[in-house]
């Protein structure tokens, strides 16, 4: 960590003195390129209606946390994000509903519970960061868990992402190709719903999906394959994090949503080049 | 939904599944690639009746091909993420790229290899599904409905490949047609389901029986199948090393 701290404090900009951009700067180094592959994946699957109710049952998450009284709810938001992951995965199998309808159904639900028991005796106010989120208070210890969680992601990227990818291309293909089809469904949206709220203490549940969606598609308007859609995605999202997070420090604004409104910019961009 | 199915199939035999719609088909094949919970058993017996029960392996070409087709994904992405390890995100291996190219050459489709699924036509796509079935080498090949988004030249292309194929590789071949007369044409027996097996035997049998009629609400004379004799000529199988029996 010291190394690192000598790194960017040897960089000539304001913003390069201070921990706390240091240790932002790392969270986004590690975070970004985790969403960007999996944001790609997550297009291919269709699911990204699937991911924004992930962030958004973060909601409850933070609830329950509160309620059991837990200081810090991230337990409660990774536990209640996961079984609501394998509960939509059932739903999506059972249910004679279409995806998108049984989605926001659940996403209603999870919303409205959530919003019920953190308002109660008024004091939502308080619990606002969630909304937002503030990667400027990462700490080293926080780190530290998301570099093992952006280690055991990437070693299921290198041995499990063709299997994914083939699922999510057709799953009676995969199915006669001996894959456990349920079973990397299932495996896939626990890993989002574990990524997803992992990341929104820090990014915030209202700009969390854009970071995974919005790398992916503008990588997709101009990929001519899979190799360069995903390694498109994670250039754009590192490009959109580093701008984002230096721009929200001269600006004063929120970092995560600095970030998306760089990838947002990225897309337009990639937008007017594939119509070209 | 399906009962009482026994089925014999054995290698370098093509043998097509007719049958109304709503009768089974799909749903016999689902549960024979595994897709579909079954109570019955699909076994594998090699010459001198010493079975297995190792799961075989199965080509499928499914029915719809509910492929992507706004993604970036090429045809030889679809290839490595079916025969390679290695994460697509990290490019191909040579040896990959070698095998997707010479499968793609047997149906005729090796220019399509760097195309994405988005610039290929219909037709083309159901050949490169048949590579890909055909990759690795399977020991029995199932076929639902590849034909039905095709015209009538890429329906005898398609047919030829896959009869060239079937004598190439000694392949046990199950298709299902809503085509009883190009099914006859090219298979060596046809099996007639709706909800079980009704009738089963050699294409001109099963053309004349009456149970046709029933369920299809037309039929075929002695003369009209003579008059097209041509048609129902049926490739000579081999005598089969492994037979595969479905039974539900």
């Amino acid at each position: 960590m010291s190394m690192w701290h000598a790194l960017i404090m040897s960089l000539p900009f304001e913003w390069a003195q201070y921990d706390f951009m240091h240790y932002a700067l790392l969270a986004i180094l590690l975070i970004t390129p985790l969403l960007a592959v999996m944001g790609c994946l997550v297009i291919n699957n269709h699911m990204a209606f699937f991911s924004e109710a992930m962030g958004h049952s973060a909601l409850t998450g933070v609830a329950l946390g509160a309620i059991i009284g837990l200081g810090n709810p991230a337990v409660t938001i990774i536990g209640f994000a996961v079984l609501l992951a394998l509960g939509m995965v059932l739903l999506r199998r059972f249910s004679a509903l279409p995806a998108d309808t049984s989605i926001a159904l659940v996403m209603a639900f999870v919303v409205a519970l959530g919003v019920v028991l953190l308002s109660r005796g008024g004091g939502f106010a308080k619990y606002s960061q969630y909304l937002i989120g503030d990667i400027l208070t990462i700490t080293p210890k926080d780190l530290g868990g998301l570099a093992v969680l952006s280690g055991v992601a990437g070693v299921l990227w290198i041995f499990l992402f063709n299997a994914f990818f083939f699922v999510s291309l057709n799953r009676s293909l995969a199915s006669s190709r001996g894959l456990p089809t349920a079973f990397l469904e299932a495996l896939f949206a626990v890993l989002v719903a574990v990524v997803v709220s992992v990341s929104i203490p820090w990014v915030g549940l209202l700009v969390i999906n854009s970071m995974l969606i919005l790398p992916a598609a503008t990588a997709r308007n101009l990929a001519r394959n899979t190799r360069r859609y995903v390694l498109g995605s994670v250039i754009v999202s590192l490009l959109s994090g580093v701008l984002g997070l230096v721009c929200s420090y001269y600006w004063n604004t929120a970092t995560g949503a600095t970030i998306v409104l760089w990838a947002c910019g990225f897309f337009g961009v990639s937008l007017a080049l594939r119509r070209r | 939904m399906l009962e009482e199915i026994n089925l014999h199939m054995h290698c370098g035999e093509l043998t097509a599944l007719i049958g109304p719609n709503g009768a089974g088909k799909t749903t016999l094949l689902r549960a024979m690639v595994g897709e579909l919970p079954h109570s019955g058993t699909l076994r594998f017996i090699h010459h001198g009746n010493v079975e297995t029960t190792m799961p075989i392996r199965i080509g499928y070409v499914p029915q719809k091909l509910e492929l992507d087709r706004t993604s970036p994904t090429t045809v030889l992405d679809l290839f490595a993420a079916t025969i390679s390890r290695w994460p697509l995100w990290l490019g191909t291996r040579k040896a990959v790229r070698r095998e997707a190219g010479e499968k793609l050459e047997l149906v005729g489709a090796e220019q399509l290899l760097n195309r994405r699924l988005s610039e290929i036509s219909v037709g083309q796509l159901q050949r490169i599904m048949l590579a890909l079935a055909l990759t690795p080498v399977p020991e029995l090949l199932l076929l639902d409905e590849p034909v039905a988004a095709l015209d009538q030249g890429g329906m005898e292309l398609f047919y030829q490949t896959v009869s060239k194929m079937r004598q190439e590789y000694d392949l046990s071949i199950l298709l299902v047609s809503h085509d009883l007369t190009a099914a006859a044409q090219f298979s060596d027996r046809m099996i007639l389901l709706n909800r079980k097996v009704l009738c089963d035997g050699p294409p001109r049998e099963i053309l004349l029986n009456p149970l046709i009629r029933q369920t299809f609400g037309f039929g075929y004379t002695e003369a009209e199948i003579d008059g097209r004799r041509s048609l129902l000529t049926g490739l000579k199988h081999e005598q089969c090393a492994l037979p595969v029996e479905v039974k539900s």
